[in-house]
């Protein structure tokens, strides 16, 4: 790694007015598993890097706390094995966050190094190759090998989004607090940004600006939820496909039904079109099979990756079973 | 008297692996853009600063303190295997991906590869060297002896550390347990079986 200076601020302005002056030659840093990957390989050469974890004067960047409007909190710097250890959060929650690389990693990685981790892509992670994320014209997987690529919402580029816990925190309807000039509350689904608004970044914060927390709305009476993975390899591995819903079941119908898939979409994708197949319904295998195909009915696979789209139908149908407590079929 | 120069194990790989990355860097790869110049001037940090040259560092490495000076760009396993002449614990991916380098901080298994020597400043690092006492190999590493669960090696330093903290978290256990403490420990010979073995014989505690 090319040499930086590690500054240690006791408060959460300190550490913001630092990155503000130079948002590009100095980098918050939280369990910093992302960015000494990408330090390493020649991505990223800060200048500094700003670690959050010395920060004193905000409280909520750690732990879970109860939320004023009746829900939780989850501080930024949280970790994964912290998450997946937390009995109070619901399944889909625990479960991705217990899934994600490997036990001691998640001793490190944080909730909001996450959730703001850069793409997993081959093309984005070579330095010797300039792609559409790096400031080049093209996106190397559309005529490349493609087979972890998107094949819901690409275009131009076809990265899938990194991050494992943000399709379970979808499904839980969550909100980021960020700390900035304005301090903001907004749905976690529009901290993400889409290859067509900007293909060079992956979330909508400013310079200077820090994700605080994540906010989860309180339960809906009887919700139920589940997430369904699959990976080449069982530890240590980025999803092929992953499927995270919650769903209320409190009056013998789903209601509140949520259905998320990530690693299918540059961001993390909601689908609509499943959740409108389910909402109202009483929970049958058939209607889950409907629902998962009306989710990949947009899907446009690239020249590799067409498996994703049976692959995303599975795991979306056993993701409903679990979550519904129905029998998988097969 | 032979005047050939004596070569020692380590430093052979050190000359061939430095050869090796020399003769696969034909084309240059281009660095990373220099980072701006940042202000001099800059008004007095609420915090503390440290580098980019070697800097003040305090921690304590399997029971002994250690106070020494470290870049902020160094990993605790740069430190551990450079500075500190602490080599059991290996070097292999430097990405987090195997396990080989796992450590506890504070008891925690972590990758020290992905861990700034900075990062343990006040903590205690426990490494494999500091499992034995008094030069008596601890009942995890004498269980992984008559169990057979090592072929190469490589990785049985890091799967020692993670196995332990599972042995020191809980103290009976089960093979889904142990499966779960070592999905980070990467094995290539494939000695996960007998690794399972180890741990589960200590847990009902025979060696």
């Amino acid at each position: 790694m090319q040499p930086f200076a590690l500054i240690r601020p006791t408060t959460l302005l300190a550490a913001r007015d630092r990155v503000h002056e130079h948002p590009r030659a100095r980098l918050f840093r939280a369990g910093g598993v992302d960015l000494l990957d990408r330090m390493k390989e020649g991505l990223d050469a800060p200048a500094e890097l700003i670690d959050l974890r010395t920060i004193a004067d905000e409280k909520s960047l750690r732990g879970i706390n109860p939320d004023p409007a009746g829900g939780c909190q989850l501080g930024a710097l949280v970790t994964l094995a912290e998450l997946a250890a937390a009995a109070e959060l619901d399944a889909v929650l625990r479960e991705a966050a217990g899934s994600a690389a490997t036990p001691g990693i998640r001793n490190l990685a944080t909730l909001g190094g996450n959730l703001l981790q850069r793409p997993r892509c081959w093309y984005y992670r070579n330095v010797d190759l300039v792609c559409l994320k790096k400031g080049g014209d093209a996106c190397l997987a559309v005529t490349g090998e493609n087979k972890y690529h998107a094949i819901l919402g690409g275009g131009p580029s076809f990265i899938v989004h990194p991050s494992t816990l943000a399709a379970a925190l979808l499904a839980l309807d969550a909100s980021v607090d960020i700390a900035g000039d304005t301090p903001r509350n907004i749905p976690l689904a529009d901290l993400f940004v889409g290859p067509k608004q900007d293909p060079t970044r992956e979330h909508s914060l400013g310079p200077g600006e820090l994700l605080l927390r994540v906010v989860l709305p309180p339960a809906p009476p009887g919700r139920r939820s589940a997430y369904a993975v699959a990976k080449e390899k069982q530890s240590h591995d980025w999803p092929l496909v992953e499927a995270a819903v919650s769903l209320s079941l409190a009056t013998g119908v789903m209601t509140q039904v949520r259905v998320v898939l990530g690693h299918v979409a540059p961001t993390p994708w909601r689908s609509r079109e499943a959740e409108a197949v389910l909402e109202n319904q009483a929970p049958s295998a058939d209607l889950f099979r409907k629902a998962a195909a009306a989710a990949l009915a947009p899907a446009r696979p690239l020249r590799h990756n067409a498996y994703k789209l049976p692959l995303a139908q599975g795991l979306l149908r056993e993701a409903l079973h679990r979550a519904a407590d129905l029998p998988l079929p097969e | 008297m032979s005047d050939i120069p004596r070569i020692s194990r380590r430093s052979l790989f050190r000359g061939v692996g430095s050869a090796t990355l020399v003769a696969g860097c034909a084309a240059k790869t281009p660095t990373p853009a220099p980072a701006p110049g940042l202000d001099p001037a800059a008004p007095p940090l609420a915090g503390t600063a440290l580098g980019p040259g070697p800097a003040p560092l305090r921690f304590t490495l399997n029971g002994a303190p250690q106070t020494l000076e470290a870049a902020p760009s160094t990993t605790l396993l740069e430190l551990l295997r450079h500075q500190l002449d602490a080599t059991g614990s290996k070097l292999v991916c430097d990405r987090g991906a195997c396990g080989a380098c796992t450590v506890l901080v504070d008891g925690a298994p972590q990758p020290s590869c992905m861990t700034l020597a900075h990062d343990v400043e006040g903590r205690g690092v426990t490494t494999v060297e500091g499992l034995a006492t008094n030069n008596q190999l601890s009942p995890l590493q004498r269980a992984f002896i008559e169990h057979d669960a090592l072929q190469c090696g490589y990785c049985s330093s890091g799967m020692l550390m993670s196995c332990q903290a599972l042995l020191n978290r809980r103290g009976a256990t089960d093979a889904a347990a142990v499966e779960h403490a070592i999905a980070g420990n990467l094995c290539r010979c494939g000695t996960y079986p007998n690794v399972v073995a180890a741990v589960l014989s200590v847990a009902k505690g025979g060696a």
